[in-house]
Protein backbone atom coordinates (compact mmCIF):
# COMPACT_ATOMS: atom_id res chain seq x y z
CA UNK A 1 0.00 0.00 0.00
CA UNK A 2 1.13 3.57 -1.12
CA UNK A 3 0.51 6.53 -3.21
CA UNK A 4 -0.98 7.62 0.26
CA UNK A 5 -3.46 10.72 -0.28
CA UNK A 6 -4.16 14.11 1.29
CA UNK A 7 -7.50 12.84 2.57
CA UNK A 8 -5.90 9.93 4.41
CA UNK A 9 -3.47 12.04 5.97
CA UNK A 10 -6.19 14.05 6.83
CA UNK A 11 -8.44 11.21 7.53
CA UNK A 12 -5.70 10.40 10.02
CA UNK A 13 -4.52 13.74 11.87
CA UNK A 14 -8.68 13.93 12.54
CA UNK A 15 -8.58 10.46 14.28
CA UNK A 16 -5.23 11.53 16.38
CA UNK A 17 -6.95 14.54 17.98
CA UNK A 18 -8.78 11.66 19.86
CA UNK A 19 -5.58 9.90 21.58
CA UNK A 20 -6.23 9.92 25.30
CA UNK A 21 -9.87 10.86 25.23
CA UNK A 22 -10.80 7.40 26.51
CA UNK A 23 -14.43 6.31 27.36
CA UNK A 24 -15.85 9.62 26.10
CA UNK A 25 -18.45 10.56 23.36
CA UNK A 26 -16.65 12.04 19.92
CA UNK A 27 -18.82 14.33 17.87
CA UNK A 28 -17.48 14.84 14.31
CA UNK A 29 -18.86 17.37 12.53
CA UNK A 30 -18.03 16.44 8.49
CA UNK A 31 -17.14 13.17 7.01
CA UNK A 32 -13.29 13.10 7.05
CA UNK A 33 -13.04 14.18 11.06
CA UNK A 34 -15.90 10.98 11.25
CA UNK A 35 -14.12 8.82 9.15
CA UNK A 36 -10.89 10.08 11.62
CA UNK A 37 -13.29 9.30 14.84
CA UNK A 38 -14.20 5.95 13.78
CA UNK A 39 -10.66 4.60 12.84
CA UNK A 40 -9.54 5.81 16.21
CA UNK A 41 -12.11 3.83 17.77
CA UNK A 42 -11.10 0.54 15.64
CA UNK A 43 -7.74 1.30 16.51
CA UNK A 44 -5.68 2.95 19.18
CA UNK A 45 -8.88 4.20 21.14
CA UNK A 46 -11.40 1.34 20.86
CA UNK A 47 -13.36 2.88 24.37
CA UNK A 48 -14.76 6.17 22.47
CA UNK A 49 -18.07 6.26 22.19
CA UNK A 50 -19.19 7.52 18.63
CA UNK A 51 -21.72 9.65 17.87
CA UNK A 52 -24.42 8.96 14.76
CA UNK A 53 -25.00 12.92 14.80
CA UNK A 54 -28.46 11.81 15.38
CA UNK A 55 -29.77 10.10 18.48
CA UNK A 56 -28.05 6.96 18.41
CA UNK A 57 -24.55 5.79 19.99
CA UNK A 58 -23.18 3.48 17.08
CA UNK A 59 -20.39 1.17 17.37
CA UNK A 60 -17.92 1.35 14.02
CA UNK A 61 -19.95 -1.88 12.88
CA UNK A 62 -23.39 0.10 13.05
CA UNK A 63 -24.90 -1.46 16.16
CA UNK A 64 -26.56 0.47 18.64
CA UNK A 65 -25.38 1.08 21.89
CA UNK A 66 -26.56 4.05 23.24
CA UNK A 67 -29.26 6.53 23.46
CA UNK A 68 -28.78 10.38 22.85
CA UNK A 69 -31.34 12.73 21.80
CA UNK A 70 -30.49 16.51 20.98
CA UNK A 71 -32.14 17.61 24.07
CA UNK A 72 -29.59 15.00 26.32
CA UNK A 73 -27.26 16.34 23.96
CA UNK A 74 -27.54 19.97 25.50
CA UNK A 75 -28.67 19.13 28.92
CA UNK A 76 -26.22 16.52 30.17
CA UNK A 77 -23.51 15.65 27.36
CA UNK A 78 -22.32 18.80 27.15
CA UNK A 79 -22.57 20.29 30.42
CA UNK A 80 -20.85 17.13 31.67
CA UNK A 81 -17.85 17.78 29.87
CA UNK A 82 -17.56 14.30 28.75
CA UNK A 83 -17.48 14.85 25.07
CA UNK A 84 -14.84 15.68 22.26
CA UNK A 85 -16.67 17.52 19.35
CA UNK A 86 -15.19 18.23 15.99
CA UNK A 87 -16.69 21.39 14.21
CA UNK A 88 -16.12 23.30 10.72
CA UNK A 89 -15.53 27.21 10.76
CA UNK A 90 -16.06 29.88 8.32
CA UNK A 91 -13.61 32.01 10.43
CA UNK A 92 -11.10 31.31 12.98
CA UNK A 93 -8.68 34.03 14.61
CA UNK A 94 -5.70 33.73 15.81
CA UNK A 95 -7.08 33.70 19.43
CA UNK A 96 -8.95 30.81 18.61
CA UNK A 97 -12.23 32.15 18.12
CA UNK A 98 -14.55 30.60 15.72
CA UNK A 99 -17.42 31.95 13.58
CA UNK A 100 -20.11 29.53 12.20
CA UNK A 101 -22.46 32.27 12.66
CA UNK A 102 -22.73 35.27 9.77
CA UNK A 103 -20.06 36.95 7.91
CA UNK A 104 -20.08 41.10 8.57
CA UNK A 105 -22.27 43.25 10.29
CA UNK A 106 -24.53 40.91 12.45
CA UNK A 107 -27.64 43.38 12.38
CA UNK A 108 -27.33 43.20 8.66
CA UNK A 109 -24.75 40.25 7.33
CA UNK A 110 -22.94 40.28 4.12
CA UNK A 111 -23.60 36.32 4.21
CA UNK A 112 -25.96 34.80 6.96
CA UNK A 113 -24.34 31.35 7.57
CA UNK A 114 -26.10 28.38 10.13
CA UNK A 115 -26.20 30.66 13.16
CA UNK A 116 -23.88 30.13 16.15
CA UNK A 117 -25.34 26.84 17.05
CA UNK A 118 -23.54 24.76 19.89
CA UNK A 119 -20.43 26.59 19.71
CA UNK A 120 -20.29 28.41 22.62
CA UNK A 121 -21.60 25.95 25.01
CA UNK A 122 -19.12 23.65 23.78
CA UNK A 123 -16.32 25.89 24.05
CA UNK A 124 -17.44 26.40 27.52
CA UNK A 125 -17.53 22.89 28.64
CA UNK A 126 -15.83 20.51 27.01
CA UNK A 127 -12.94 19.46 24.60
CA UNK A 128 -13.27 20.98 21.04
CA UNK A 129 -11.44 21.06 17.86
CA UNK A 130 -12.21 22.23 14.21
CA UNK A 131 -11.58 21.06 11.03
CA UNK A 132 -11.28 23.15 7.51
CA UNK A 133 -11.07 21.43 4.60
CA UNK A 134 -9.84 24.92 2.64
CA UNK A 135 -7.02 26.28 4.77
CA UNK A 136 -7.09 29.84 3.28
CA UNK A 137 -6.85 33.46 4.47
CA UNK A 138 -10.42 33.75 4.49
CA UNK A 139 -11.05 31.32 6.96
CA UNK A 140 -7.89 32.26 8.64
CA UNK A 141 -8.47 35.63 9.79
CA UNK A 142 -7.83 38.30 12.21
CA UNK A 143 -10.80 38.54 13.71
CA UNK A 144 -14.19 36.73 13.80
CA UNK A 145 -16.91 38.58 12.44
CA UNK A 146 -19.24 36.72 15.57
CA UNK A 147 -17.55 34.61 18.16
CA UNK A 148 -19.78 31.36 17.89
CA UNK A 149 -16.56 28.99 19.77
CA UNK A 150 -14.66 30.66 22.34
CA UNK A 151 -10.77 31.38 21.79
CA UNK A 152 -8.75 31.71 24.78
CA UNK A 153 -8.21 35.46 25.82
CA UNK A 154 -12.30 35.63 25.96
CA UNK A 155 -12.52 31.95 27.58
CA UNK A 156 -9.94 33.75 30.16
CA UNK A 157 -11.92 36.85 30.54
CA UNK A 158 -15.22 35.08 30.96
CA UNK A 159 -13.77 32.49 33.68
CA UNK A 160 -14.60 29.46 31.45
CA UNK A 161 -12.85 26.83 33.76
CA UNK A 162 -13.49 23.99 31.30
CA UNK A 163 -12.52 25.70 28.21
CA UNK A 164 -10.35 23.40 25.99
CA UNK A 165 -9.83 24.07 22.50
CA UNK A 166 -7.41 21.61 21.01
CA UNK A 167 -6.57 21.47 17.61
CA UNK A 168 -7.53 22.32 14.02
CA UNK A 169 -6.61 20.08 11.82
CA UNK A 170 -6.96 21.31 7.55
CA UNK A 171 -5.88 19.86 4.76
CA UNK A 172 -2.67 21.53 4.98
CA UNK A 173 -1.32 20.53 8.77
CA UNK A 174 -2.37 20.78 12.08
CA UNK A 175 -2.20 23.78 14.32
CA UNK A 176 -2.83 24.05 17.98
CA UNK A 177 -2.67 27.67 20.27
CA UNK A 178 0.14 26.15 22.53
CA UNK A 179 2.55 28.77 22.30
CA UNK A 180 3.57 31.44 24.67
CA UNK A 181 -0.31 33.11 26.30
CA UNK A 182 -2.22 30.72 24.05
CA UNK A 183 0.15 32.01 20.49
CA UNK A 184 -1.14 30.24 17.71
CA UNK A 185 1.12 27.43 16.58
CA UNK A 186 2.27 25.15 13.02
CA UNK A 187 2.75 21.54 14.85
CA UNK A 188 2.79 19.60 11.69
CA UNK A 189 2.63 20.15 7.55
CA UNK A 190 1.04 17.54 5.71
CA UNK A 191 3.67 15.66 3.34
CA UNK A 192 4.23 17.86 0.37
CA UNK A 193 3.20 20.80 1.98
CA UNK A 194 5.52 23.73 2.93
CA UNK A 195 5.61 25.93 6.17
CA UNK A 196 6.09 28.84 4.31
CA UNK A 197 2.67 27.59 2.58
CA UNK A 198 0.69 27.55 5.70
CA UNK A 199 2.17 30.78 7.20
CA UNK A 200 1.33 32.15 3.71
CA UNK A 201 -2.48 30.80 3.56
CA UNK A 202 -2.99 32.23 7.15
CA UNK A 203 -3.98 36.34 8.00
CA UNK A 204 -2.71 36.05 11.59
CA UNK A 205 1.35 34.99 12.75
CA UNK A 206 1.88 31.78 13.16
CA UNK A 207 4.91 30.38 15.55
CA UNK A 208 6.75 27.81 13.47
CA UNK A 209 9.36 26.51 15.90
CA UNK A 210 9.15 22.46 15.81
CA UNK A 211 7.00 22.30 12.75
CA UNK A 212 7.05 18.49 12.13
CA UNK A 213 5.26 16.16 9.37
CA UNK A 214 1.99 15.27 10.34
CA UNK A 215 2.48 11.10 10.24
CA UNK A 216 1.40 8.90 7.73
CA UNK A 217 -0.96 6.50 8.05
CA UNK A 218 0.29 2.75 8.74
CA UNK A 219 -0.17 -0.15 6.48
CA UNK A 220 -3.23 -1.47 8.77
CA UNK A 221 -4.74 2.06 8.96
CA UNK A 222 -4.63 2.40 5.08
CA UNK A 223 -6.47 -0.57 5.06
CA UNK A 224 -9.13 -0.53 7.35
CA UNK A 225 -9.86 3.45 5.42
CA UNK A 226 -9.87 1.98 1.55
CA UNK A 227 -11.51 -1.23 2.19
CA UNK A 228 -13.66 -0.51 5.37
CA UNK A 229 -14.32 3.15 6.41
CA UNK A 230 -14.56 4.45 2.79
CA UNK A 231 -14.44 2.05 0.00
CA UNK A 232 -15.78 4.58 -2.51
CA UNK A 233 -13.00 7.24 -1.40
CA UNK A 234 -15.52 10.27 -1.04
CA UNK A 235 -12.57 11.41 1.41
CA UNK A 236 -11.36 12.30 -1.84
CA UNK A 237 -14.24 14.88 -2.13
CA UNK A 238 -13.57 17.01 0.53
CA UNK A 239 -9.79 16.71 0.64
CA UNK A 240 -8.15 16.37 -3.26
CA UNK A 241 -4.75 15.34 -3.30
CA UNK B 1 -64.94 14.87 27.96
CA UNK B 2 -63.46 17.08 26.15
CA UNK B 3 -62.84 16.52 22.06
CA UNK B 4 -59.89 18.86 21.23
CA UNK B 5 -60.03 18.25 17.30
CA UNK B 6 -59.64 21.14 15.10
CA UNK B 7 -58.25 22.09 11.76
CA UNK B 8 -55.24 23.79 10.92
CA UNK B 9 -56.92 26.78 9.75
CA UNK B 10 -59.16 26.79 13.92
CA UNK B 11 -55.82 26.69 15.05
CA UNK B 12 -54.51 29.14 13.45
CA UNK B 13 -57.19 31.68 14.12
CA UNK B 14 -56.63 31.36 17.66
CA UNK B 15 -53.38 33.55 16.91
CA UNK B 16 -53.11 37.27 17.33
CA UNK B 17 -51.02 39.71 15.72
CA UNK B 18 -47.66 40.35 17.58
CA UNK B 19 -47.34 36.81 19.39
CA UNK B 20 -45.08 35.15 20.27
CA UNK B 21 -45.15 31.50 18.70
CA UNK B 22 -42.90 28.14 19.99
CA UNK B 23 -42.05 25.84 16.65
CA UNK B 24 -41.00 22.22 17.55
CA UNK B 25 -38.81 19.89 15.81
CA UNK B 26 -35.47 20.45 14.75
CA UNK B 27 -33.90 22.01 12.05
CA UNK B 28 -35.56 19.86 8.57
CA UNK B 29 -36.89 16.97 11.35
CA UNK B 30 -40.54 16.84 12.47
CA UNK B 31 -41.84 20.42 11.84
CA UNK B 32 -45.43 21.03 12.10
CA UNK B 33 -45.85 22.37 8.36
CA UNK B 34 -49.39 22.03 7.77
CA UNK B 35 -49.30 24.23 10.55
CA UNK B 36 -46.98 26.50 9.47
CA UNK B 37 -48.70 26.51 5.68
CA UNK B 38 -52.32 27.54 7.64
CA UNK B 39 -50.28 30.88 9.00
CA UNK B 40 -48.69 31.71 5.37
CA UNK B 41 -52.59 31.29 4.51
CA UNK B 42 -54.21 33.64 7.31
CA UNK B 43 -54.00 37.39 8.06
CA UNK B 44 -52.10 36.86 11.53
CA UNK B 45 -48.57 38.94 11.48
CA UNK B 46 -45.64 40.51 13.19
CA UNK B 47 -44.87 37.08 14.75
CA UNK B 48 -41.81 36.57 17.29
CA UNK B 49 -41.43 32.84 16.38
CA UNK B 50 -38.66 30.58 18.54
CA UNK B 51 -37.29 28.15 16.85
CA UNK B 52 -34.68 25.23 16.16
CA UNK B 53 -34.80 26.36 12.79
CA UNK B 54 -35.99 24.77 9.41
CA UNK B 55 -37.88 25.62 6.98
CA UNK B 56 -41.03 26.57 9.18
CA UNK B 57 -38.76 29.89 9.38
CA UNK B 58 -37.72 30.60 5.97
CA UNK B 59 -41.30 29.95 4.44
CA UNK B 60 -43.01 32.28 7.21
CA UNK B 61 -39.98 35.13 6.43
CA UNK B 62 -40.89 34.82 2.89
CA UNK B 63 -44.43 35.34 3.30
CA UNK B 64 -43.90 38.29 5.77
CA UNK B 65 -45.04 36.99 8.80
CA UNK B 66 -41.67 36.75 10.81
CA UNK B 67 -41.20 39.93 12.54
CA UNK B 68 -38.28 38.80 14.78
CA UNK B 69 -36.55 35.21 15.22
CA UNK B 70 -35.27 33.80 18.45
CA UNK B 71 -33.06 31.04 17.15
CA UNK B 72 -29.46 29.06 17.62
CA UNK B 73 -29.47 28.04 14.14
CA UNK B 74 -31.51 27.67 10.76
CA UNK B 75 -30.62 24.79 8.62
CA UNK B 76 -32.30 22.21 6.39
CA UNK B 77 -29.61 19.85 7.32
CA UNK B 78 -29.10 18.19 3.78
CA UNK B 79 -29.08 21.92 2.35
CA UNK B 80 -26.78 24.28 5.17
CA UNK B 81 -28.50 27.29 4.48
CA UNK B 82 -32.49 28.44 3.98
CA UNK B 83 -32.45 30.98 1.22
CA UNK B 84 -35.12 32.98 2.65
CA UNK B 85 -33.66 33.00 5.82
CA UNK B 86 -30.72 34.22 4.06
CA UNK B 87 -32.85 36.69 2.36
CA UNK B 88 -34.21 37.71 5.30
CA UNK B 89 -31.32 38.62 7.64
CA UNK B 90 -29.24 39.88 4.72
CA UNK B 91 -31.47 42.26 3.65
CA UNK B 92 -32.60 43.40 7.27
CA UNK B 93 -36.27 42.85 7.29
CA UNK B 94 -36.33 40.83 10.55
CA UNK B 95 -34.53 41.47 14.18
CA UNK B 96 -33.10 38.63 15.75
CA UNK B 97 -32.20 36.84 19.38
CA UNK B 98 -29.34 34.39 18.63
CA UNK B 99 -28.79 32.11 21.05
CA UNK B 100 -26.15 28.85 21.43
CA UNK B 101 -28.49 25.66 21.21
CA UNK B 102 -28.54 24.95 25.03
CA UNK B 103 -29.15 28.62 25.88
CA UNK B 104 -32.05 28.46 23.94
CA UNK B 105 -33.64 25.09 25.59
CA UNK B 106 -32.49 26.82 28.94
CA UNK B 107 -34.56 29.56 28.31
CA UNK B 108 -37.46 27.02 27.68
CA UNK B 109 -36.72 24.82 30.58
CA UNK B 110 -36.91 28.26 32.77
CA UNK B 111 -40.25 28.59 31.34
CA UNK B 112 -41.45 25.32 31.39
CA UNK B 113 -40.88 25.43 35.33
CA UNK B 114 -42.04 29.10 35.75
CA UNK B 115 -38.90 30.52 37.06
CA UNK B 116 -37.37 34.11 35.68
CA UNK B 117 -34.02 32.24 34.92
CA UNK B 118 -31.80 29.44 34.64
CA UNK B 119 -28.22 29.31 35.29
CA UNK B 120 -25.90 28.00 32.66
CA UNK B 121 -22.20 27.89 31.58
CA UNK B 122 -22.97 28.16 27.48
CA UNK B 123 -22.71 31.55 26.43
CA UNK B 124 -20.03 33.29 28.23
CA UNK B 125 -17.23 34.86 26.64
CA UNK B 126 -19.20 34.46 23.61
CA UNK B 127 -21.10 36.28 21.03
CA UNK B 128 -24.57 35.38 22.58
CA UNK B 129 -23.56 37.87 25.12
CA UNK B 130 -22.14 40.45 22.31
CA UNK B 131 -25.08 40.18 20.46
CA UNK B 132 -27.95 40.45 23.47
CA UNK B 133 -26.60 42.79 26.08
CA UNK B 134 -29.52 42.83 28.13
CA UNK B 135 -28.64 39.27 28.82
CA UNK B 136 -27.39 39.35 32.94
CA UNK B 137 -25.16 36.69 34.93
CA UNK B 138 -25.55 35.26 38.18
CA UNK B 139 -22.95 34.42 40.49
CA UNK B 140 -23.24 30.85 42.27
CA UNK B 141 -23.77 31.50 46.00
CA UNK B 142 -21.52 28.70 46.93
CA UNK B 143 -17.88 28.44 47.72
CA UNK B 144 -17.13 27.90 43.40
CA UNK B 145 -18.55 31.23 43.50
CA UNK B 146 -18.65 30.29 39.77
CA UNK B 147 -19.95 33.68 37.35
CA UNK B 148 -22.89 31.74 34.56
CA UNK B 149 -25.27 33.29 32.63
CA UNK B 150 -29.07 34.11 33.60
CA UNK B 151 -30.86 32.92 30.69
CA UNK B 152 -34.36 34.82 30.93
CA UNK B 153 -37.43 32.53 30.66
CA UNK B 154 -38.46 31.78 26.86
CA UNK B 155 -42.31 32.09 27.15
CA UNK B 156 -44.78 31.63 24.14
CA UNK B 157 -48.28 33.00 24.29
CA UNK B 158 -48.95 29.40 21.91
CA UNK B 159 -46.31 26.28 20.83
CA UNK B 160 -46.78 24.38 17.08
CA UNK B 161 -45.34 20.62 17.41
CA UNK B 162 -45.91 17.65 15.52
CA UNK B 163 -46.41 14.27 16.91
CA UNK B 164 -47.00 10.81 14.87
CA UNK B 165 -50.30 9.97 16.90
CA UNK B 166 -52.51 11.57 19.29
CA UNK B 167 -55.69 10.61 20.35
CA UNK B 168 -58.71 13.39 20.42
CA UNK B 169 -58.23 14.41 23.93
CA UNK B 170 -54.99 15.49 23.03
CA UNK B 171 -52.60 12.81 24.47
CA UNK B 172 -49.60 12.52 21.78
CA UNK B 173 -47.00 10.26 20.58
CA UNK B 174 -43.28 10.20 18.81
CA UNK B 175 -42.66 6.99 17.37
CA UNK B 176 -38.95 8.59 15.84
CA UNK B 177 -35.88 7.88 18.10
CA UNK B 178 -36.00 11.70 19.02
CA UNK B 179 -38.52 13.85 20.41
CA UNK B 180 -36.19 16.98 20.27
CA UNK B 181 -37.56 19.67 22.38
CA UNK B 182 -41.42 18.95 21.94
CA UNK B 183 -42.32 19.16 25.58
CA UNK B 184 -40.44 21.76 26.83
CA UNK B 185 -42.09 23.90 23.96
CA UNK B 186 -45.54 22.73 25.37
CA UNK B 187 -44.61 23.29 28.66
CA UNK B 188 -43.21 26.92 27.99
CA UNK B 189 -46.43 27.73 26.19
CA UNK B 190 -49.65 29.31 27.62
CA UNK B 191 -51.37 26.83 24.61
CA UNK B 192 -49.37 24.04 22.26
CA UNK B 193 -50.99 22.67 19.55
CA UNK B 194 -50.26 19.60 18.52
CA UNK B 195 -50.71 18.59 14.54
CA UNK B 196 -50.26 14.71 13.81
CA UNK B 197 -50.34 11.71 11.59
CA UNK B 198 -53.19 10.50 12.88
CA UNK B 199 -55.83 10.78 15.36
CA UNK B 200 -56.28 7.36 17.09
CA UNK B 201 -58.49 6.40 19.77
CA UNK B 202 -56.12 6.18 23.11
CA UNK B 203 -56.00 2.34 23.70
CA UNK B 204 -54.27 2.64 20.13
CA UNK B 205 -50.97 4.58 21.28
CA UNK B 206 -49.81 1.87 23.71
CA UNK B 207 -50.31 -0.74 21.26
CA UNK B 208 -47.82 1.38 18.68
CA UNK B 209 -45.07 1.85 21.12
CA UNK B 210 -43.90 1.77 24.71
CA UNK B 211 -45.50 4.30 27.07
CA UNK B 212 -42.18 6.24 26.73
CA UNK B 213 -43.30 7.52 23.20
CA UNK B 214 -46.57 8.99 25.10
CA UNK B 215 -44.30 11.91 24.87
CA UNK B 216 -47.24 14.97 25.71
CA UNK B 217 -50.41 14.28 28.70
CA UNK B 218 -53.61 15.86 27.45
CA UNK B 219 -53.11 18.68 30.10
CA UNK B 220 -50.56 20.28 28.13
CA UNK B 221 -52.53 20.41 24.56
CA UNK B 222 -55.59 22.75 23.52
CA UNK B 223 -56.07 21.47 19.89
CA UNK B 224 -54.91 18.66 18.26
CA UNK B 225 -55.37 19.03 14.57
CA UNK B 226 -54.88 15.60 12.08
CA UNK B 227 -52.61 16.09 9.39
CA UNK B 228 -51.42 13.12 7.15
CA UNK B 229 -48.29 13.84 5.74
CA UNK B 230 -48.30 17.17 7.61
CA UNK B 231 -44.77 17.72 8.41
CA UNK B 232 -43.69 17.46 5.22
CA UNK B 233 -40.87 17.64 3.47
CA UNK B 234 -39.49 17.90 6.88
CA UNK B 235 -39.10 14.35 8.36
CA UNK B 236 -41.54 12.34 10.50
CA UNK B 237 -40.12 8.87 10.93
CA UNK B 238 -40.68 6.29 10.85
CA UNK B 239 -44.21 7.33 8.90
CA UNK B 240 -41.81 9.38 6.46
CA UNK B 241 -38.38 10.30 5.78
CA UNK B 242 -37.67 13.47 4.69
CA UNK B 243 -38.51 14.25 0.62
CA UNK B 244 -35.20 15.71 -0.50
CA UNK B 245 -36.34 16.15 -3.75
CA UNK B 246 -38.46 18.12 -2.78
CA UNK B 247 -36.75 20.03 -0.56
CA UNK B 248 -34.12 20.65 -2.96
CA UNK B 249 -36.89 22.09 -5.16
CA UNK B 250 -37.79 24.66 -2.19
CA UNK B 251 -34.27 25.84 -1.50
CA UNK B 252 -34.07 26.16 -5.62
CA UNK B 253 -36.81 27.95 -6.18
CA UNK B 254 -36.34 30.37 -2.65
CA UNK B 255 -33.05 31.14 -4.56
CA UNK B 256 -34.34 32.69 -6.91
CA UNK B 257 -36.97 35.21 -6.78
CA UNK B 258 -37.78 34.62 -10.19
CA UNK B 259 -38.84 31.04 -10.13
CA UNK B 260 -40.49 31.59 -6.23
CA UNK B 261 -44.01 33.03 -7.33
CA UNK B 262 -44.23 29.97 -9.40
CA UNK B 263 -43.71 27.44 -6.91
CA UNK B 264 -46.05 29.90 -4.44
CA UNK B 265 -48.45 29.08 -7.12
CA UNK B 266 -48.17 25.42 -7.75
CA UNK B 267 -47.68 24.44 -4.04
CA UNK B 268 -49.17 27.50 -1.48
CA UNK B 269 -51.93 28.95 -3.10
CA UNK B 270 -54.45 26.71 -2.22
CA UNK B 271 -55.67 24.59 1.30
CA UNK B 272 -53.44 22.06 2.92
CA UNK B 273 -55.38 19.32 0.50
CA UNK B 274 -54.48 21.35 -2.35
CA UNK B 275 -50.72 21.33 -1.21
CA UNK B 276 -50.85 17.20 -0.93
CA UNK B 277 -52.22 16.79 -3.96
CA UNK B 278 -49.43 18.92 -5.93
CA UNK B 279 -47.11 17.31 -3.71
CA UNK B 280 -48.27 14.21 -4.88
CA UNK B 281 -48.72 15.36 -8.69
CA UNK B 282 -44.70 16.42 -8.02
CA UNK B 283 -43.52 12.86 -6.89
CA UNK B 284 -45.28 10.94 -9.57
CA UNK B 285 -42.98 13.63 -12.07
CA UNK B 286 -39.72 11.92 -10.66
Amino acid sequence: MSDISRAEVAVVACAELFRGDGEIVVSPMGFIPSLGARLARLTFEPDLLLSDGEAYLMTPDAVVEGWQPFRKVLDTVVPRGKRHVVMGANQIDGEGNQNISAIGDHSQPKKQLLGVRGGPGNTANHRTSYWVPRHGKRVFVDQVDVVSGVGYARAREAGLRHHDVHRVVTNLGVLDFGGEDHAPRLLSVHPGVSVDEVVEATSFPLSTGGVTETRLPTESELLLIRTSLDPKSLRDKEVPS
Amino acid sequence: MADKRMTPDEIVAELEDGMTIGIGGWGSRRKPMALVRAILRSPVKDLTVVSYGGPDVGLLASAGKLKHLVFGFVTLDTIPYDPWFSRARESGSITVTEYDEGVFGTGLSAAAQRLPFLPTRAGLGSGVMDLNPSLRTVRSPYDDAEELLAVPALKLDAAFVHLNRADARGNAQYLGPDPYFDELFALAADKCYVSTEKIVETAELTEAGPVQSLLLSRMLVTGVAETPNGAHFTTAVPDYGRDERFQRHYAASAKDLDAWPEFVDRFLSGDEAHYQKAVAEFGESA
